[in-house]
């Protein structure tokens, strides 16, 4: 479903992609550790097509349009209602009106933003706000995530309910990359684990029932950094 | 084609009620443009000048302005939430983007020009409705070309040091030949001059807009792709 | 030798040439009649506004191709022809009203000429700003080829709308001379000062060409 061969990209001389290469088939979700500047941003928008590797090629089955991104940033238009971002996120990934209004719907109740549709965005707590990016991501029905960090700036309370909701979106079918620069932060969501340091995958393996002290530790040995 | 046309209308639309909710920037502009015809006015002197001279030249200054402070605001929109990394990685045509927020900003300008002309035929006391139709003709073929290219480099200021004061910096030179033929035509209209000898700036203003919007089509991609 | 080395060669030749020519445009080349010594001058505007004329557009050409190839080095040269065109342009705006005071009285008139090089004076100047204010080089190099194919495209526009403005207001009649009326003696002495002015072009070129790679190859500090 996701393939990437060979992907290489360079920042001048900063080498943020070197040679990557990997396969997920539908069900996986491969969770990508790395420290701030391994190149984790950049490998997820070379997989989106929004960067053209220079080296290698990337390819999703169902282009663009298959791929629902969730970062920190939450691409939502602070003086639009969530509703209204909700129908503008839709539109441009073709999705038609009737579509668009039953899935927002469906969506807005199982993120438990019902009340909050009417609402402009820039009203919502930070909590609420992500849940608000979840469900823009979901309104396409995409089969392929692709989550940038998508922790950053969480509370305890809110990193916990992404996870659960995480938890529910991944598997089904789905495939997704989630990468992140602290150990705990996805890893019982992950099938594959891949420790990405300055540009390359340093191991790249199915997770394999390891727990997180042996990931944990794996981290630390493959790129010589603290991975809590 | 018709699909990219229909996406960058939900672009547009977007656009203008995002403005129209906050309505900061048209009322901005809307007043902006009163200011600039009220400083005009106290200026000049209506005895060494006539107005009809000058009146062409202020309406479009007026205009181009104005014009700056919508442009200013197209690709500004999306710095909130990091709206444009958004737009990229999605499946909208980069072609759909620009055009989208052209549209926008047209009707930006358009709004502002509809507020502007009878501000200043007002203030100015110019008569316009003889020549109602041509002259608004002849403000919309400029306003299409000053605006495809300010669009065009709108999204590139957004990443420099001092955007407002880099875009009428690269936009002027750009803006002279569409002022020009703006202004040239305009004093003629108002002056009752035969419509034969505007014929070459009409020309001009034409093949203007018809270079600088496909140009401006074909190089926005590299505005925001990397 | 390195480029930079050919290049500052390039230049001191040309730089001893154009004093050669100004030898020989003072003390060789016949006085105009109607203009006095002061249209001596012209050997020096019309190549010089001939060639930041041609820069412009060789800037542009560089854009074209890097947008499709990607090069660095087109980037370079891009930047190297529009600094070296923005002095090109500055002789002709400084040497226009030298020009122009003992003949017509003004400091600066609005002929053909002048305005053009003035718009093309700021093009070239919004291009270096822009230069100068991207940080990122990628996005720099990209915007910059942007700009400056509009910049090469908007050259005709501006020669059609000065040529507008002024068949609808003549200008008074200046005796000009124009390149191909100018008289056996002077038309040589504007040949060589444009062959100069071309060796100076490609001179100048080649050493910020050469300064522009070399801070390429710089690693990001």
């Amino acid at each position: 479903m996701l393939s990437a061969e060979g992907l290489t990209y360079a920042f001048g001389p900063v080498r943020a992609l070197d040679g990557i290469s990997f396969r997920l088939e539908a069900g996986h979700t491969l969770a990508v550790f790395g420290p701030n500047g391994a190149g984790k941003t950049t490998l997820l928008r070379v997989l989106a097509g929004q960067l053209r590797p220079q080296r290698g090629c990337a390819e999703v089955r169902g282009g663009r349009a298959a791929i629902g991104w969730i970062s920190h940033q939450s691409f939502l238009y602070g003086h639009l209602t969530v509703i209204e971002n909700l129908r503008f996120w839709a539109s441009l990934y073709g999705v038609k009106r009737e579509a668009r209004d039953r899935r927002a719907a469906e969506l807005l109740a199982r993120l438990g933003l019902v009340e909050r549709a009417d609402q402009p965005v820039a009203a919502l707590s930070r909590g609420l706000a992500q849940r608000a990016t979840i469900a823009r991501a979901l309104m396409h029905d995409p089969a392929v995530l692709l989550l940038d960090e998508p922790f950053t700036g969480l509370d305890l309370a809110a990193a916990a309910e992404l996870r659960r909701l995480l938890a529910e979106l991944v598997g089904a079918g789905r495939v997704a990359v989630i990468t992140t620069h602290n150990v705990d932060e996805g890893l019982e969501l992950a099938t594959d684990i891949a420790f990405q340091h300055r540009g390359r995958f340093v191991q790249l393996a199915p997770r394999a029932g390891r727990d997180r002290a042996q990931v944990a530790d794996a981290y630390r040995k493959a790129v010589g950094v603290s991975g809590a | 084609m018709l699909e990219r046309l229909k996406l960058a209308w939900v672009v547009a639309r977007k656009d203008l009620l995002l403005e129209f909710r906050t309505r900061t920037a048209i009322l901005s502009a809307v007043v902006f443009t009163a200011l600039v015809l009220t400083v005009f006015n106290f200026g000049r002197d209506p005895t060494a000048v006539p107005t009809i001279d000058l009146a062409p030249s202020i309406l479009w200054v007026t205009f181009t302005f104005a014009a700056m402070l919508a442009l200013n605001r197209a690709f500004a929109l999306e710095l909130e939430n990091h709206a444009l990394e958004g737009l990229l990685v999605s499946p909208l045509s980069r072609t759909s983007l620009y055009w989208g927020k052209l549209i926008a900003n047209l009707l930006f300008v358009t709004i502002v020009e509809a507020v502007g002309l009878p501000l200043f035929v007002l203030f100015f006391d110019v008569p316009v409705w003889h020549v109602l139709l041509p002259l608004v003709g002849v403000i919309a073929l400029a306003t299409v070309g000053f605006v495809a290219v300010g669009t065009l480099f709108s999204a590139m200021v957004i990443r420099t040091r001092f955007a407002e004061l880099m875009l009428p910096v690269l936009l002027l030179p750009f803006l002279i030949p569409p002022l020009v033929g703006a202004v040239q035509v305009t004093a003629r209209l108002l002056s009752g001059r035969p419509a034969s000898e505007v014929v070459g700036w009409l020309r001009l203003l034409g093949a203007y807009d018809i270079v600088f919007v496909t140009l401006s089509t074909l190089l926005f991609p590299h505005t925001v792709d990397e | 030798m390195t480029l930079a080395q050919k290049g500052r060669w390039t230049t001191l030749v040309g730089l001893v040439l154009l004093a050669a020519v100004y030898v020989r445009a003072l003390a060789f080349t016949p006085i105009e009649r109607t203009q006095g010594p002061a249209q001596k001058i012209y050997y020096i505007h019309v190549p010089a506004a001939i060639w930041t004329e041609t820069a412009m557009i060789l800037v542009g050409v560089a854009s074209i191709f890097f947008l499709f190839l990607k090069d660095a080095r087109l980037d370079s040269f891009a930047e190297a022809s529009a600094e070296v065109g923005t002095a090109f342009a500055t002789i002709v705006l400084t040497t226009g009203p030298i020009w122009g005071k003992p003949i017509w009285g003004t400091w600066w008139t609005w002929d053909a000429r002048l305005t053009s090089t003035l718009f093309l004076f700021f093009l070239y100047i919004g291009y270096l700003l822009l230069r100068g204010a991207v940080a990122d080089p990628g996005a720099r190099a990209r915007y910059a080829a942007v700009l400056g194919i509009c910049g090469m495209v908007l050259v005709p526009f501006i020669h059609f709308s000065v040529y507008l403005f002024r068949t609808l207001h003549p200008m008074p009649i200046i005796l000009k001379p124009s390149a191909p009326a100018l008289p056996g003696s002077m038309l040589a002495t504007w040949s060589v000062s444009f062959a100069v002015f071309t060796v100076l072009y490609v001179g100048f070129v080649m050493q910020r060409y050469a300064l522009a790679r070399a801070r390429q190859e710089v690693p990001h500090a």
